[in-house]
């Protein structure tokens, strides 16, 4: 059983099934969703197993495989995943699953919830998608990391264009492509100098990056590349003042791809920028940390006040997410091992209350036809089931005791005070704000009276959209309840980027 | 399974309420009365269980029994650290007394009865981790947790103005705790763990001298008091914090607003009791002074405050700031003169008017719900003369009201009058400096009297208002199931103000070993 290639075989799921999903009818709809639903159940199985089985005591990389790709020029398809990453594997499965549950809708005329306009299509690049995002956080070859972030992240520029919100779709596409191929640009002009100065140095020519752990970039080098490739990785994160991009694109997107926008592509941002910046440039990480830290506590604070004032759930949605975002980003400009684990945690817990925000968000939207706050009301006598989801996300994001927000936030919020204590002082007036903007928004859309023009064409959701609520919910309380589940795989991933870091 | 239960008492004690609620999750929607009975049983559990740890309790045992350790949060040195002492213990009654019979209060509750008795349980685990927590971080996950529902309960059960009073109690405290939440970090991130032993001993222990963060450890230690101090005095509430409480109590439905009088204003005191005085003995002393000023004023203001309310229940609300100043009171007292008689003497007052707080707040507002449920109106001017119309239940708020009041034989004389006391006895070479502050609080102590004969003149005595006497807005008697809510509150009071050696005998002996 260890010789399974289960990494790769996690990573090309998607893609195949993608392929497959190609080659049906369209008009078998079922039959598409069918396909895509036990494909992205076969990945979640496969990344469960993984996880469960990733050996903590041994840390380190694991599952690790390696096949030559170009020997030349040492690129090679070489898999392996951390205590980091293997959480984000995991977060990749759930969201894809519980993407395609959502995503499945509702035929009936008079509701259309779900995906209805070609969904053959549509779970084609959504899956293509999500085989990029699984390459990046097994990959452990730069090369290959690259190869599937830009996989990562072309297909959102089709799936927001065609099947997105009429009104934006066009505009946010371009403007999210734009600003993410630039930034992935810049990152890559530095990954390859990187590449360059390890062959002058040692004589290697290597992609690999545990090779390039050890190139012996001089000091001077680091503190002039890093602040390129940590910012060009950083865009996709959600970083201010980088942010610009991701609300609008959020907004814009089909729900399925706002919970993966979100819940997984803003981790690949983060994770890329700490898998190249800060490991491979670690002295460099250590001059800029605080510049990091003043961009990421400014988004904390920013980003929830600006939520605060928005009237459409989405863009509310959105700009949390760049808020709490912004706590990763805090969490990794500590380096040191509260922040950096508590980074690794928050990315898994913000993938999945972000994207159970959104689902319930689509849903809503998807029956009610509008987002906008002020218009909506009495959802939770409607969809009940949806409201006690979206009200533990709520909680989660609040960063509310017993659910995985306040597990995650609170090492950061330790982390930032042994490096720079001030900043957690200011960071912390966020918490109240999320807590206003939340706790307002509960009320209104779910509690108040539903509105004149909303009565009787508004319907519950589906079984399946219960599945995807229960799932994503089950996750944030156990781990919340529980954080030994996960944090100490974490700090195992953890340890390693401290021993680059210089013990720091 | 009795094994289990002798040996993980507390922890039983305290998530019991919490399965009973999930368990709850899969009882059928429209089943009210099986809602109610299942949930009222439910929380009789943990007060026979916390009875069986106050018989079981040795007084005079120092440090803390019945303890437990589990392992919860070991990357942040995080357990879930339970254990009792004689101050947490009578905490940990009310809180299980005071729960069954506000869900029994809540049996007039049709609406949506499966998630208020879900939400229920829940706030009492809660209430419950926090008095029981050894451990800083577990102190303030159920600190914070116990928010949620009580925001829900206000929020959907509550009167006319609950969207904006259940907000304003989730800023408020939010906002408070924020500080908390910073020198909780702080602690944690100075001693890598974070149980209450070593952060008493490790805190303790910094040289006053040394630098920390830049700044001198005293002025980092100043700063962190404050941020304590404000989270707990938003909770007591103290002026000119208490500005959340009248509308949260006004707004909540009568059961919300016994949980939140009787045991929720209990944290904000506990929190001084058990994180203030042993964690910063020095700055107590030395701002014990601006504590007891604001203790003064919410004595004073307090009663004020009740005086000129029209409404009934906003006048019960503000007698709990008028009553939670005394504790504060004794508290700023013994923190000024630590180890003294005297001091021992303002504790003793302070966690029995805790307790005792806890049994008239919760009864009063129990009395103010029974006649706005007949009514449907708090207003004083409406009601008037209506003692011959409802002699029982007029009986029952006269007896509840003097117990307020502070008449001697009923339980809220001697604590006050252990306040009164002590504090007064308190000063710097014979100049009784706490003199000044207790006597300015007989002023309120004077106010007291006059808001409560108030109350009972405006509903009970005068011109009978006729609207109440026929037809169908008659007036009908306190039923049975409303006298037995408020029978063991009764009881209790008569007991503690007739005989407080039971009491005062386990909080005295803690109150030694502890201060």
């Amino acid at each position: 059983m260890m010789n399974f290639p289960v990494l790769s075989v996690i990573t090309f799921t998607p893609i195949v099934a993608a392929l497959i999903i190609l080659m049906m009818p369209s008009h078998r709809r079922n039959e598409t969703r069918a396909v895509a639903l036990a494909s992205a159940t076969f990945a979640l199985l496969l990344s469960i197993w993984v996880y469960f089985s990733y050996d903590q005591t041994a840390g380190g990389y694991q599952f690790i495989e390696k096949y030559d790709w170009l020997p030349a020029l040492g690129i090679s398809l070489y898999f392996g995943v951390d205590g980091m990453s293997t959480p984000l594997v995991l977060l990749t499965g759930v969201v894809m699953f519980t993407g395609v549950l959502i995503s499945w809708g509702d035929e009936d005329p008079h509701v259309k919830a779900g995906i209805q306009d070609r969904p053959r299509e549509f779970f084609a690049f959504l899956f293509l998608l999500a085989g990029g995002v699984f390459g990046v956080f097994v990959s452990l070859d730069l090369f290959m990391l690259f190869f599937f972030y830009e996989i990562a992240v072309f297909p959102m520029y089709l799936l927001i264009a065609i099947w997105g919100w009429v009104v934006t779709r066009e505009y946010a596409a371009m403007k999210l492509t734009l600003y993410l191929f630039v930034g992935s640009v810049v990152s890559l002009i530095g990954a390859l100098v990187m590449y360059w100065i390890q062959y002058r140095n040692t004589g290697v020519l290597s992609f690999d990056m545990l090779v390039m752990e050890n190139a012996g970039f001089s000091q001077a080098f680091q503190i002039a590349w890093f602040l390129p490739v940590f910012l060009g990785f950083a865009v996709l994160g959600g970083i201010w003042p980088f942010h610009n991009w991701s609300p609008d694109g959020h907004v814009a997107a089909p729900t399925a791809v706002s919970m993966f926008h979100a819940g997984v592509l803003m981790k690949l941002g983060a994770f890329a920028a700490l898998r190249v910046g800060i490991m491979l440039l670690p002295e460099g990480a250590k001059y800029w940390s605080w510049l990091i830290m003043a961009f990421a506590g400014i988004a904390v604070v920013y980003g929830a006040y600006i939520a605060f004032v928005q009237t459409d759930m989405k863009y509310m949605i959105g700009f949390s997410s760049v808020s709490h975002m912004g706590l990763v980003m805090l969490g990794l400009s500590t380096l040191n091992q509260n922040g950096l684990t508590g980074a690794g945690v928050q990315m898994f817990s913000h993938g999945v209350m972000t994207a159970l925000f959104f689902a319930v968000t689509g849903m809503i939207y998807d029956r009610a036809h509008t987002r906008m706050i002020p218009e909506l009301g009495g959802m939770m006598k409607i969809m009940p089931f949806a409201g006690v989801g979206f009200i533990i996300g709520g909680l989660v994001s609040m960063g509310m005791p017993g659910f995985s927000g306040f597990v995650a936030e609170f090492p950061i919020f330790m982390g930032v005070w042994q490096s720079r204590w001030l900043v957690a002082v200011i960071a912390s007036i966020s918490i109240v704000i999320t807590a206003a903007y939340i706790m307002i928004n509960i009320r209104k859309v779910f509690f108040a009276e539903l509105p004149e023009k909303l009565h009787g064409h508004v319907g519950d959701i589906t079984v399946l959209d219960k599945v995807a609520i229960v799932t994503l919910c089950i996750l944030m309380i156990g781990l919340g309840l529980f954080p030994s589940l996960m944090v100490p795989m974490v700090q195992t991933g953890v340890e390693n980027i401290l021993r680059l870091l210089g013990g720091a | 399974m009795m094994n289990f239960i002798s040996t993980h008492l507390l922890s039983t004690i305290l998530f019991f309420p919490a399965i009973a609620a999930l368990v709850m999750l899969f009882l059928p929607k429209e089943e009210t009365k099986l809602h109610k009975w299942y949930a009222l049983v439910a929380s009789l559990v943990p007060f026979g269980l916390s009875l069986v740890v106050w018989l079981n309790f040795n007084p005079s045992q120092a440090g803390y029994q019945f303890e437990e350790i589990h392992i919860w949060y070991a990357a942040i040195g995080s357990s879930l650290h339970l254990g009792v002492d004689g101050l947490s213990l009578s905490m940990v009654l009310l809180t299980t007394l005071l729960t069954p019979i506000a869900i029994l209060a809540s049996f007039s509750i049709n609406d949506r009865t499966k998630a208020y008795m879900i939400l229920f349980l829940f706030l009492e685990t809660g209430m419950l981790g926090v008095f029981m927590a050894l451990d800083l971080l577990i102190f303030f996950v159920f600190w914070e947790v116990g928010l949620v529902p009580m925001y829900f309960l206000i929020n959907q059960w509550g009167s006319a103005n609950r969207n904006y009073a259940s907000l304003k109690f989730m800023i408020y405290t939010m906002g408070g705790s924020l500080g908390l939440l910073l020198a909780v970090q702080l602690l944690g991130v100075l001693f890598g763990t974070y149980d209450l032993l070593s952060l008493y001993e490790g805190w303790n222990a910094l040289d006053g001298g040394a630098t920390l963060l830049g700044m001198s450890v005293g002025t980092v230690k100043a700063i962190a008091f404050w941020a304590f101090v404000i989270a707990f005095a938003v909770k007591v509430p103290l002026w000119p914090f208490h500005t959340w409480l009248p509308d949260a109590h006004t707004e909540a439905p009568t059961a919300g607003s016994m949980i939140l009088a009787g045991v929720l204003l209990k944290l904000g005191a506990y929190g001084f009791l058990r994180l203030i005085l042993p964690l910063y003995p020095t700055e107590a002393k030395v701002f014990a002074g601006a504590l007891a000023f604001l203790a003064v004023a919410a004595i004073v203001f307090g009663a004020f405050g009740s005086y000129a309310q029209t409404d009934f229940k906003r006048l019960v609300a503000y007698s709990s700031v008028n009553h939670m100043g005394f504790v504060v009171l004794g508290i700023a007292a013994a923190a000024f003169a630590a180890g003294t008689a005297d001091a021992r003497i303002a504790l003793n007052g302070a966690i029995l008017q805790m307790f005792n707080h806890g049994l008239s707040a919760a009864g009063m507002f129990f009395l103010v719900g029974v006649i706005y449920e007949r009514t449907h109106t708090r207003n004083l001017e409406e009601f008037g003369g209506l003692f011959p119309l409802v002699p029982v239940y007029g009986g029952i708020l006269i007896f509840t009201s003097m117990a307020s009041l502070g008449l001697p034989g009923l339980n809220g004389f001697i604590s006050e009058f252990l306040v009164v006391r002590g504090s007064f006895g308190v000063g710097v070479n014979s100049v009784p400096v706490m003199a000044v502050y207790t006597a300015v609080a007989m002023l309120g102590l004077l106010f007291t009297g006059a808001y409560i004969l108030k109350g009972i003149k405006k509903v009970l005595h005068g011109p009978m208002n006729e609207h109440w006497a026929h037809g169908e807005h008659k007036l009908t008697e306190i039923n049975t199931r409303e006298i037995i809510v408020m029978v063991p509150l009764m009881a209790l009071i008569l007991w503690i103000g007739l005989y407080p050696a039971w009491i005062l005998n386990v909080i005295n002996k803690a109150v030694v070993m502890l201060f």
